[in-house]
């Protein structure tokens, strides 16, 4: 009784144990707010490296894909059906994006970019990853406090579809009108591959007549614009327009069948990584960062990759119909996402009997991911219909094992370094509490003459850096679980103390700090700042115990 | 020795004690005997570096002799195991000292109890600390004072912390109270004071009290006095 009496009056009077109790307390502060700040990102990370990677993906080792996808999306049912919830046959291959800059007198200038090219069917990609929450037209214009100041073009879940929104269709007509009149003014300085070029088995109809998609009631034009035939200021252009209105026949002079409207968007349409288009600018008066688009949705631009069989170039001109932003700087800045048929036609992958084309992937989103494993064994197991040389079968983790791990092992080192500053607390309580056993000698004395025993002297200072622990990573817990909860707060008023963004969103995309808080990893801190703080008054206390009585008692 | 047929109450036999001051060995104690009868009042008298507060620490178990005995109701108690000496302690002696050794944190009523705590353990004090309380209470009274019960020794006078000590020494019901100066820090009139009290303890609860001091009129007042002369007994004789 006397120990936990004299341990808490010792706690009470002596201002110096506080300074312990608050280096406790701020390791262990610290320790919870950087590893849910860490965990934090890390989910963050993982949600958005997952979100455009599926569960579980089957890879054709070879560019040129597997033939007959729904075969083998009806394979991957028979290994693994009970697990499965969705597949997506998909065409990915890296390929190039053009667009260009600026038009110049003798040469225009162009920006090419390596990129991903990912052919998708809307409904399918939306089964496995859905894309569309990524997508900024699906998406509120906001101000500065997050305020909705326009509604978003589309409905954000809305299924995924090709066509271009309103104020892409505007911005079009602007975008053809402009470019026309410096084509004008500067000539035709480089041909342009105006109309999309099917390969030559193509049957144009299928590609060119299908309904128009603004849901126009003109009809879809064929052979000239006329002024009245076009509303607002395409109708002007046309009168600009070097061609006379009549492009298409004279370029292609014969067949009309295969002319289409030049102010129509191409039937090949992408969804385009938003760093690929648009770069950051810091607006140095506003101290704000924007990105400025360099292609707006509405606009066309070039893409090419490569056909199947031996490498040889295939260019297509797609209309950019939005622009997506996932967070993932790597996928913002070389994902492209385009029809899976006009991919396939592109490159040649349609099999020309069965009308099918060829896939180099098989997106596989499963009912509950922790089944990852075993699904990923099953379909490796079945070599007779994904032999190990031709696919290749992972699970997203394992795809980005590298770059989860590095961040894996980053937080635990991080995790490490910063329990030293609970070491460094120990080493304080050791400091002090020596200075205490010193300072109490002859009140040891005095309790050895009462009869206590040296275990009970001991045990006064154990208890002392047990309550020094306790009271410590109690209040430090405290506080780190306020700091993560208000850190968004606290980060806007250093912000505006030291004026400038502490946490830049535009680095991350995050409106807000994220965080999570990991109910283990803050009991396991406040275990071992507790263990320390024992540990660290061990040895004072073993010297109060060996004291003798009597030299204690005379110990002035 | 010849004491052994009425097998006295607390009995030294022989004691010598030395300390190392660096190399030298300083002998404090040189062989003396001494024995206290149930219920007597003793006083030991000497100068200073005489050797008795080493005699009474050795009395008291707080030390232990290089040579010689300790013996309580005849049984030798100084080579007992640390616990059971440590318990024997808490049982048997109270201690008073010249700087009366109250512990600062605690309050008199908390000082007092101190020994009670240490013998019972903590669920147990606790399951019975108003018995305590009411215990402490009552000593406190005796030693008048009951109106300090809540204040810090700091707050307290000589002569009250000595009384507090005192009280400390009896709620454990000691059989013998070893008292060191007690009155040696206090002017004459508060030392009459603590005297008066420790001969009233002796008289009405038959309180074997072995005083050490060098102040021969308080030596006086005890039944017996034992002189020490450099760790020697000199004389023995009644008191007065």
């Amino acid at each position: 009784m006397y120990k936990l009496l004299l341990s808490s009056r010792y706690l009470r009077t002596r201002f110096i144990a506080l300074a312990s109790i608050i280096s406790v307390m701020l390791g262990v502060a610290t320790l919870i707010v950087v590893n849910s700040v860490m965990t934090g990102f890390r989910y963050e990370m993982r949600d958005r490296l997952h979100s455009l990677i599926s569960d579980v993906v089957i890879e054709s080792r070879s560019t040129d894909g597997a033939s007959n996808p729904e075969e083998l999306v009806q394979h991957v049912w028979d290994v693994a059906g009970e697990y499965v919830d969705a597949v997506a046959p998909t065409v990915e291959i890296y390929g190039m994006l053009s667009f260009k800059l600026s038009e110049g007198m003798h040469s225009d200038e162009y920006a090419h970019c390596p990129v991903t090219i990912i052919g998708i069917d809307p409904s399918q990609q939306d089964a496995v990853s859905p894309i569309r929450q990524h997508l900024i037209g699906r998406q509120p214009e906001t101000d500065d406090e997050g305020h909705v100041i326009a509604p978003p073009l589309f409905p954000v879940d809305s299924l995924l579809n090709w066509e271009l929104s309103e104020n892409a269709k505007e911005h079009r007509k602007d975008w053809l009108y402009n470019r026309r009149w410096k084509e004008m003014v500067y000539g035709e300085t480089q041909p342009e591959q105006p109309f999309y070029e099917a390969p030559a088995s193509e049957a144009a109809p299928v590609a060119y007549s299908e309904p128009d998609p603004f849901g126009h009631d003109e009809p879809i034009r064929t052979t000239e614009l006329t002024p009245d035939a076009q509303p607002g200021q395409a109708a002007t252009a046309s009168t600009f327009d070097p061609t006379g209105g009549q492009p298409a026949s004279d370029l292609f002079g014969s067949a009309p069948i295969k002319v289409r409207d030049p102010d129509e968007p191409f039937p090949a349409r992408l969804y385009v990584g938003q760093n690929l288009i648009a770069f950051p600018y810091k607006n140095e008066e506003t101290k704000e960062t924007e990105m400025i688009p360099l292609v707006r949705p509405g606009e066309d631009v070039q893409v090419s990759t490569i056909k199947t069989g031996l490498p040889e170039p295939a260019r297509f001109t797609a209309t950019v119909v939005d622009v997506f932003r996932s967070g993932m700087s790597e996928f913002d800045s070389s994902f492209v996402f385009c029809p899976i048929e006009e991919l396939q036609k592109v490159r040649g992958m349609m099999d020309p009997s069965s009308g099918q084309g060829d896939v180099t992937m098989l997106k596989i989103k499963l009912k509950n991911y922790d089944d990852a494993g075993l699904v990923v064994d099953r379909l490796r197991s079945a070599t007779d219909l994904f032999p190990a040389h031709l696919f290749n079968i992972y699970t997203w983790e394992q795809k980005r094992a590298p770059l989860l791990q590095a961040v894996e092992i980053e937080s635990k080192i991080l995790n490490m370094l910063l329990f030293l500053i609970i070491a460094v607390a120990g080493f304080g309580i050791l400091a002090i509490f020596y200075m205490i056993v010193v300072e109490k000698t002859r009140d040891i004395g005095i309790l050895k003459a009462l009869g206590a025993t040296s275990n009970g002297v001991m045990s006064i200072f154990l208890t002392y850096g047990l309550s020094l622990g306790v009271v410590g990573s109690g209040v430090g817990v405290i506080m780190g679980l306020l700091f993560v909860h208000y850190i968004n707060e606290i980060e806007k008023a250093i912000s505006w103390l030291t004026g400038h963004k502490v946490f830049d969103d535009t680095i991350y995309y995050f409106k807000s700090i994220p965080t999570e808080v990991s109910p283990w990893m803050v009991t396991w801190v406040a275990l071992g700042a507790m263990v320390i703080a024992v540990l660290a008054s061990v040895l004072p206390a073993r010297r109060a115990a060996r004291l003798h009585p009597v030299r204690a008692l005379r110990y002035e | 020795m010849s004491k052994h047929r009425s097998k006295p109450h607390l009995s030294a036999v022989a004691l010598t004690k030395s300390y190392t001051k660096g190399e030298i060995q300083v002998p404090v104690l040189r062989g003396v005997d001494v024995s206290v009868e149930r219920g007597e009042f003793v006083s030991i008298v000497g100068q200073s570096g005489c050797g008795k507060s080493t005699m009474m620490h050795v009395l008291g178990l707080l030390d232990s002799p290089d040579i010689g005995e300790v013996r309580l109701n005849g049984e030798r108690i100084d080579d007992l195991p640390l616990g059971t000496r440590d318990e024997l302690r808490n049982h048997v002696f109270g201690f008073v000292f010249q700087f009366y050794h109250l512990l600062p944190e605690l309050t008199l009523m908390e000082n007092v109890l101190t020994p009670l705590m240490i013998r019972h353990s903590a669920w147990e004090y606790f399951k019975r600390r108003h018995e305590f309380r009411e215990i402490a209470g009552e000593i406190i009274n005796r030693v008048g004072l009951a109106h300090r019960a809540k204040h810090r020794p700091s707050e307290m006078s000589g002569g009250e912390m000595q009384r507090a000590a005192i009280a400390r020494a009896l709620i454990s019901k000691p059989e013998v109270l070893l008292a060191d100066e007690p009155t040696g820090n206090l002017d004459a009139s508060t030392g009459a004071e603590i005297m008066d009290l420790l001969k009233s303890l002796n008289e009405d609860e038959q309180l074997t009290i072995i005083m050490v001091t060098h102040d021969g009129a308080i030596a006086d007042q005890a039944k017996r006095i034992v002189r020490l002369f450099e760790g020697r007994i000199q004389t023995l004789e009644e008191a007065a």
